[in-house]
């Protein structure tokens, strides 16, 4: 079954992994800006990042036939340097009119601090000037649920439309509230944290189909990029309708990310 | 826009659930057994580790026979506070609130 996988760091993966997900039937994914595993040293590291983001990775994908997309931020692993982040916050707009960017991600929080706070913020002011989508990272395991709600509440103050806003990494203790609130939500499915291939199928029984959709954040840690096929596979497993997997792993974030005008990925 | 209201079904019969899913959880469990075992065999005293007390915290929850285990098993290994903190003290997450049942331990990291 054809997926798009809205959240993968494809710069940390092999072209042998665009290889199994091509294989796989993936068409398209969304690829938000992160950190490196280690802190940048300037602005400059960023600017060359973007245009990996923007020229190069769109090109290594082509060559297996994915569509490949990405989102611009100061991630919020080095948002506690409000300098440095500033400074990358100037350089984002040169490339938003690139043919591949679907707006600001991914931003948030990581400790939950007053500066990953505030640097936050200017992303949302800044999404909110040049009328972007929005991809949030949830904070990791204990802080994930404080750093969810406060998300949230910087949204609501800033006024920005639920709508355009996908908050990812949710968990069992994260998704009502996100979906209740009118947001989209992501679930990220990881070996050894975040969710699984069952607890996203759990959740979509609990909570329903809308809104909602899968991904693997593969980066350069323990990650799967065939996560979203194995939830595929679980679904199935569990005798959902096609038209139901169909609906988690390729509409909705079909759906979602059509709300930019760059994103040509059409129902077939 | 409110969502719906959670459904709470699943299309397998509870006969096949466990069909399906027993093997598997029943290695995971073993996993944790043999993690606990494995706690009790090294050397050292951080019996009061806060991912520790967590964790027993959280085995109790699997069997009060309450519903919604993953979400109150998560809640549990939440941090509770509301406001930001001043300043990030690294970048990454232990699995459970240093400050679990109002009292920071975390073994020989103080």
């Amino acid at each position: 079954m054809k997926y798009i996988d809205p959240h993968i760091h494809m710069v940390s993966r092999t072209t042998d992994d665009y290889q199994r997900m091509a294989q796989a039937d993936c068409v398209a994914v969304t690829e938000p800006a992160f950190w490196a595993g280690f802190d940048r040293s300037s602005p400059a590291g960023f600017f060359d990042y973007f245009r990996q983001l923007t020229d190069f990775e769109p090109k290594r994908a082509a060559q297996y036939g994915i569509a490949h997309y990405c989102w611009l931020c100061i991630n919020p692993k080095e948002s506690e340097d409000m300098g440095l982040a500033r400074e990358v916050i100037k350089i984002i707009p040169q490339f938003l009119e690139r043919p591949n960017v679907l707006g600001i991600g991914e931003i948030g929080l990581n400790k939950n601090s007053r500066n990953e706070l505030t640097i936050l913020e200017e992303q949302i002011a800044l999404a909110k000037r040049y009328d972007q989508l929005i991809l949030v990272h949830t904070p990791h395991l204990e802080d994930k649920r404080k750093g969810t709600l406060l998300t949230l509440d910087a949204m609501k103050n800033a006024g920005i439309d639920p709508g355009r806003v996908l908050i990812d990494h949710v968990e069992e203790h994260t998704v009502k509230e996100v979906l209740d609130r009118g947001y989209w939500a992501g679930m990220t499915l990881y070996p050894d944290s975040k969710c699984s291939p069952q607890r996203a199928a759990d959740i979509v029984e609990c909570f329903g189909d809308e809104r909602l959709w899968v991904n693997s954040a593969g980066d350069w840690g323990h990650s799967d990029p065939m996560s979203v096929p194995r939830c595929q596979m679980e679904m199935l497993r569990r005798g959902h309708p096609r038209k139901l997997v169909d609906r988690i792993c390729y509409a909705n974030p079909q759906t979602f990310l059509s709300q930019s005008e760059r994103f040509k990925v059409t129902w077939e | 826009m409110a969502n719906t209201s959670p459904r709470k079904s699943c299309p397998m019969a509870r006969s096949k659930v466990i069909d399906t899913y027993f093997i598997e959880h029943r290695h995971k469990l073993l996993d944790v057994a043999a993690f606990l075992d494995r706690v009790d065999r090294a050397p050292g005293s951080e019996d009061d580790d806060v991912r520790l007390v967590a964790m027993r915290d959280a085995i109790a929850l699997l069997i009060d026979g309450k519903a919604d285990r993953a979400r109150r098993i998560l809640d549990l290994f939440s941090d509770t506070s509301v406001e930001p903190i001043a300043k990030a003290p690294g970048k990454g997450a232990i699995g459970a609130p240093v400050a679990y049942r109002g009292e920071p331990r975390l073994g020989s990291r103080g």
